[in-house]
């Protein structure tokens, strides 16, 4: 009993456990799904229609994923967290509370930060979207990516990628101009100050509590620039 | 989520039509409320029309003074504004005091003014709830009444309206446009547009079947010092216990608005009138007839701390 696990690794030497899952998870998606969800041609739903609306319906939907056009076809209830992550195989983004309040899923959308997990993928056709797959890679860290790391701003690291997007799309807003609930004055421009991107960055838990360290690896990027 | 059918609008008039002719359709905009509600399928709509097509995303001046905040106009986007900031800075701070970040990127001015309550009791589908379920019971009543209302509630719901946005929109003397599924357009006094539980709260509103809301008017700016001091449980992205939305002159007249304490944002013509006369002569009219459910008795000397809060903070100014 105890040699199993040791045997099944070296049955396996070269499938990372991610990959594992993931061929574990297609091969029961091809078992039980739907005609539908396997791409059948369905009639595109009308308004008409609402009232039958008991089983799935599909759509389709294109957007920019990191550079990258992307075109699905979706059940109607997919998230923009759900569509990165099953669909686009993009687990960077976190699912952590799926109701807005937690910020694991944050992405850059069109320019602006926002809760994945609170968006359905149809309403971002035609979008731009950011992750942290497409903010910087481990051979070409964004800025932000390097300064947690020099700051230490993380420890299991689950709410980091939802962190370093939150993160990012902060420093613009305040070169935009945008308040916050801790500016002293509304007409003033905000300053990167540490009380600014605690307060900015709330919508982002942090259950290990590195708070404090990545609130200087942003005012360290804030005050050295990009 | 329950399955549902989906279409994105390009009028505002034609996606106040789809709506009004399919049963069990909603509008969905930024999303961050009712895709909530739906995933605990206490919204359950069997249709989505998607209005953020629609060209309602701009301030523009109105002539002769004011301002028209198109109905898809984010909350960053209007807390930002230039103008909204210099002359409705009151409106301006209420929207920082909410939320998170993320949210208010995403979360609309139409949007915002139609939040349901976070009672606690109306999210726990295990319970009661006259809202929920019309005729279900109020297990709020005689339940854990902390965050909940202390006045205008009703014998059927003590739950609150929870924004932030809209108290300050209130103090503002904002008017709420929309047009109907037979195109015909409306303006609706923000005093009359949240409505007070009574025997129907689910009626939140006084929007009837399929009307969409296309902007928010503000009058000519009011001059004045404006203020937002919300009291929450944390620093920052939580509820309000008490917020006081005030707009107050060198003089000390202005005009006051509370959150967190009602089901609508609370605001009495005679607490105005009494507002160069102290905390206590503008508490007195306000909280008038408050009738606290046990729990939550600590709203009504809170409201009248933070009032003299902010009443001082204008003096000293």
């Amino acid at each position: 009993m105890t040699h199993e696990p040791v045997a099944a690794e070296a049955a396996t030497p070269l499938l990372s456990r991610r990959d594992a899952l993931l061929a574990g998870g297609a091969t029961i998606t091809l078992a039980t799904a739907p005609a539908a969800a396997l791409g059948q041609p369905m009639p595109a739903p009308t308004g008409a229609d609402a009232q039958a609306a008991a089983a799935p319906v599909l759509m389709e939907v294109s957007m920019e994923v990191n550079g990258t056009a992307r075109h699905l076809r979706l059940d109607t209830r997919t998230t923009l967290l759900d569509a990165l992550r099953e669909h686009l195989q993009l687990t960077g983004s976190k699912k952590g509370c799926d109701h807005g309040q937690c910020g694991a899923c944050t992405v850059i959308a069109d320019g602006h930060r926002i809760n994945s997990c609170l968006s359905l993928a149809l309403m971002h056709e035609g979008s731009r979207i950011t992750t942290i797959e497409g903010l910087g890679t481990p051979d070409r860290l964004h800025p932000m990516q390097a300064a947690f790391i020099r700051h230490d701003g993380y420890q299991c690291g689950y709410c980091t990628p939802g962190q370093i997007c939150s993160a990012v799309a902060v420093l613009d807003e305040i070169r935009a101009g945008v308040p916050s609930h801790v500016s002293a004055d509304l007409e003033a421009a905000p300053a990167p100050t540490n009380m600014e991107m605690r307060e900015r960055m709330s919508g982002n838990i942090c259950r290990c509590g590195a708070y404090s360290n990545i609130a200087e690896a942003m005012a360290e990027l804030a005050e050295h620039g990009a | 989520m329950k399955p549902f059918t989906y279409e994105r609008a390009d009028s505002p008039a034609a996606a106040a039509a789809a709506v009004a002719r399919t049963p069990g359709a909603k509008f969905i905009a930024g999303g961050t409320n009712i895709l909530d509600l739906m995933k605990l399928q206490i919204e359950t709509p069997t249709h989505l029309v998607d209005v953020n097509r629609l060209a309602l995303d701009r301030i523009e001046d109105i002539p002769g003074g004011g301002v028209r905040i198109g109905a898809l106009v984010r909350n960053t986007a209007l807390a930002a504004d230039r103008r909204i900031r210099k002359h409705y800075g009151v409106l301006s701070r209420a929207i920082v005091a909410g939320a998170s970040g993320q949210l208010r990127n995403k979360a609309t001015t139409a949007g915002n003014l139609l939040q349901r309550t976070r009672c606690p009791y109306f999210y726990d589908t295990a319970q009661p709830c006259n809202k929920r379920a019309p005729g279900s019971g109020c297990a709020a009543i005689g339940g854990i009444s902390r965050q909940l209302a202390v006045i205008g509630a009703s014998d059927h719901c003590i739950a609150t309206y929870p924004g932030d946005m809209a108290v300050a929109m209130r103090v503002l003397d904002a008017t709420v446009e929309t047009v109907s599924p037979d195109g015909g357009t409306r303006a609706i006094p923000i005093a009359d547009f949240h409505l007070l539980p009574g025997d129907t709260p689910q009626k939140e509103n006084a929007l009837r079947p399929g009307e969409l809301i296309t902007a928010v008017t503000l009058p000519a700016p009011l001059g004045g010092r404006h203020f937002y001091q919300k009291v929450r449980d944390r620093a920052s992205y939580a509820f309000a216990l008490v917020s006081v939305a005030a707009v107050i002159h060198p003089d000390g007249s202005g005009r006051v608005a509370l959150g967190g304490v009602a089901p609508k944002p609370w605001r009495v013509d005679a607490a105005d009138a009494a507002m160069k006369h102290g905390s206590r002569a503008v508490a007195e009219p306000l909280l008038a007839g408050a009738r606290p459910a046990g729990d939550n008795a600590f709203k009504l000397p809170l409201a009248e701390r933070t009032l003299a809060l902010v009443m001082s903070e204008a003096k000293a100014a």
